[in-house]
């Protein structure tokens, strides 16, 4: 595939991220509605929230203004090369921020400069995985500052929140975290977990949680039985969509492990807005398609 | 809902409670991190006409520039407003701001100092962007947009029934420490 079309492809998955809200999350906000109850703020809200992507999709308008940091993950075969792909990533971007799907959101942190197209250092964010496999399969997620500020890292064990070396430990970090963001992460979120690694895999490895889908079950039954504890108790809470009171706080909690030092154990949180924005494609010769 | 028009007075703004929906028409200026250090950091001078019985709105909007020049609210949802914190009631103080919008609520020094000088702070839902960038009716002007930048200028905008919640009002009531209080009796079961 030559360098126009691949830039337009990643240009497609950009809109289609920022606009288009994704048919799981739609899906739990539907049910949501449901639980919370005809006639209620939160059913509103929430419904307000469904009639707003209604909108942003016919319009091919951002669905919030905080179109986030870009993540890409992509597992890419022996037809590709990371540079061609970064390549066509950074000119994708910079298009989709010309045409509106992106707000201008890298900022220097030196100078307070903002690029102007969201290209800069350690921006966009393209995590790479070779495979043997010929052709593409991208992940792309968007995520917004005011979820990213309320994500959090605790280090077991923990005597505030009294809370050991074990799940039971890891549960009452999950529910602080929660606890602790209110309505400012823009609730009902989902919430990521990384369990053990070490500071900068613990956070990262939370983050690609989210790319689950919200209806699976996970593969690991002990923790599979972790993420429903903790949603059921994370939605007792009753903080509610935007913080204003209701059953439904988070959406989904989705838990990974990782090996760790036998002095260290971090549990990291990656909390992700309601407007959970993620888009998929897949690449196998000349052909494309998303998901 | 209540009908509220821009400018208005601390006489109107002390009639509304937390918990009231209200219906917001009229001019407003956007402001967030970069607009609040320079707000209290300076004597404002850019601005300091047209937030004088004003809103603010804690909001960083993506904007579209015509081939005309004329700008166009594309997506504008509220950005969180606790981050402001340090600087909000100074601000009200200051500029004679008769609200403040945006979203997850503020602290105590906000909450004071609406009660003190007759100011509200309203909850705009967030992430509704699309939705919300259709109140605003026209870009009336920009400032500071070379320096902040498009998500960080202050946008001056004319607004047509912007819908928003009074969570914290002008007698001391803030329905976010309510929800958070309620909450924090559950969390207490469920940690300690």
């Amino acid at each position: 595939m030559d360098h126009k079309e691949l830039t337009g492809h990643f240009l497609e998955l950009i809109r289609r991220a920022s606009t288009v809200v994704p048919p799981d999350v739609e899906k739990a906000i539907r049910q949501g509605i449901e639980n919370e109850g005809e006639g209620t703020t939160a059913a509103s809200t929430l419904t307000l929230l469904l009639e707003n992507c209604d909108k942003a999709s016919d319009a091919s308008t951002p669905i919030c203004q905080d179109t986030g940091a870009l993540y890409f993950f992509i597992d890419y075969g022996p037809d590709y090369r990371q540079k061609q792909l970064r390549e066509a990533i950074e000119e994708a971007t910079a298009e989709a921020t010309a045409n509106y799907y992106l707000r201008p959101n890298a900022v220097d942190s030196v100078t307070g400069k903002n690029s102007g197209n969201n290209l800069g250092a350690g921006t966009p964010i393209i995590h790479f995985h070779e495979r043997d496999e010929d052709g593409l399969r991208v992940r792309l997620m968007l995520k917004g500052g005011g979820s990213e500020n309320v994500s959090l890292q605790y280090k077991l064990p923990d005597g505030r929140l009294k809370a050991g070396r074990d799940m039971d430990g890891v549960r009452k970090c999950v529910i602080d975290a929660i606890f602790q963001a209110q309505g400012k992460g823009c609730s009902p979120g989902v919430v990521g977990v990384g369990i053990g690694g070490n500071r900068d895999t613990s956070y990262s490895g939370a983050k690609e949680q989210l790319l689950r889908d919200l209806g699976d079950t996970n593969p690991d039954p002990e923790l599979a039985k972790f993420e429903a504890q903790v949603l059921a108790e994370a939605n007792s809470l009753g903080i509610g969509p935007m913080g204003l009171g209701g059953k439904t706080t988070v959406l989904g909690v989705k838990a990974g492990a990782m090996h760790r030092l036998p002095a260290c154990f971090f549990v990291s949180t990656a909390y992700v807005c309601w407007a959970y924005r993620k888009a998929f494609m897949s690449v196998k010769g000349s052909e494309v398609s998303y998901d | 809902m209540i009908k509220l028009t821009l400018p208005t007075t601390p006489d109107e703004i002390r009639k509304l409670k937390a918990g009231d929906e209200v219906s917001i028409t009229g001019v407003m200026v956007t402001a967030r991190d970069a607009a609040h250090k320079y707000l209290v950091e300076t004597e404002g001078e850019d601005v300091r006409d047209l937030l004088k019985g004003s809103m603010i709105y804690h909001c960083g909007p993506v904007v579209r520039k015509g081939d005309d020049g004329k700008y166009t609210f594309v997506a504008a949802g509220p950005t969180t407003s606790i981050r402001e914190e340090p600087y909000e009631a100074a601000v009200i103080d200051k500029y004679e701001v008769r609200g403040v919008i945006g979203k997850g609520g503020m602290g105590g020094d906000t909450l004071a100092a609406c009660g003190e000088h007759g100011s509200v702070y309203l909850s705009a839902i967030g992430g509704i962007a699309t939705t919300l960038a259709q109140s605003v009716k026209e870009v009336l002007d920009v400032k500071k947009l070379e320096e902040f930048g498009v998500p960080e200028a202050f946008w001056v905008i004319r607004v047509e029934n912007f819908p928003a919640v009074v969570t914290m009002d002008s007698h001391g009531v803030s329905l976010h420490d309510q929800i958070e209080k309620k909450s924090r009796e559950t969390y207490d079961k469920l940690v300690k």
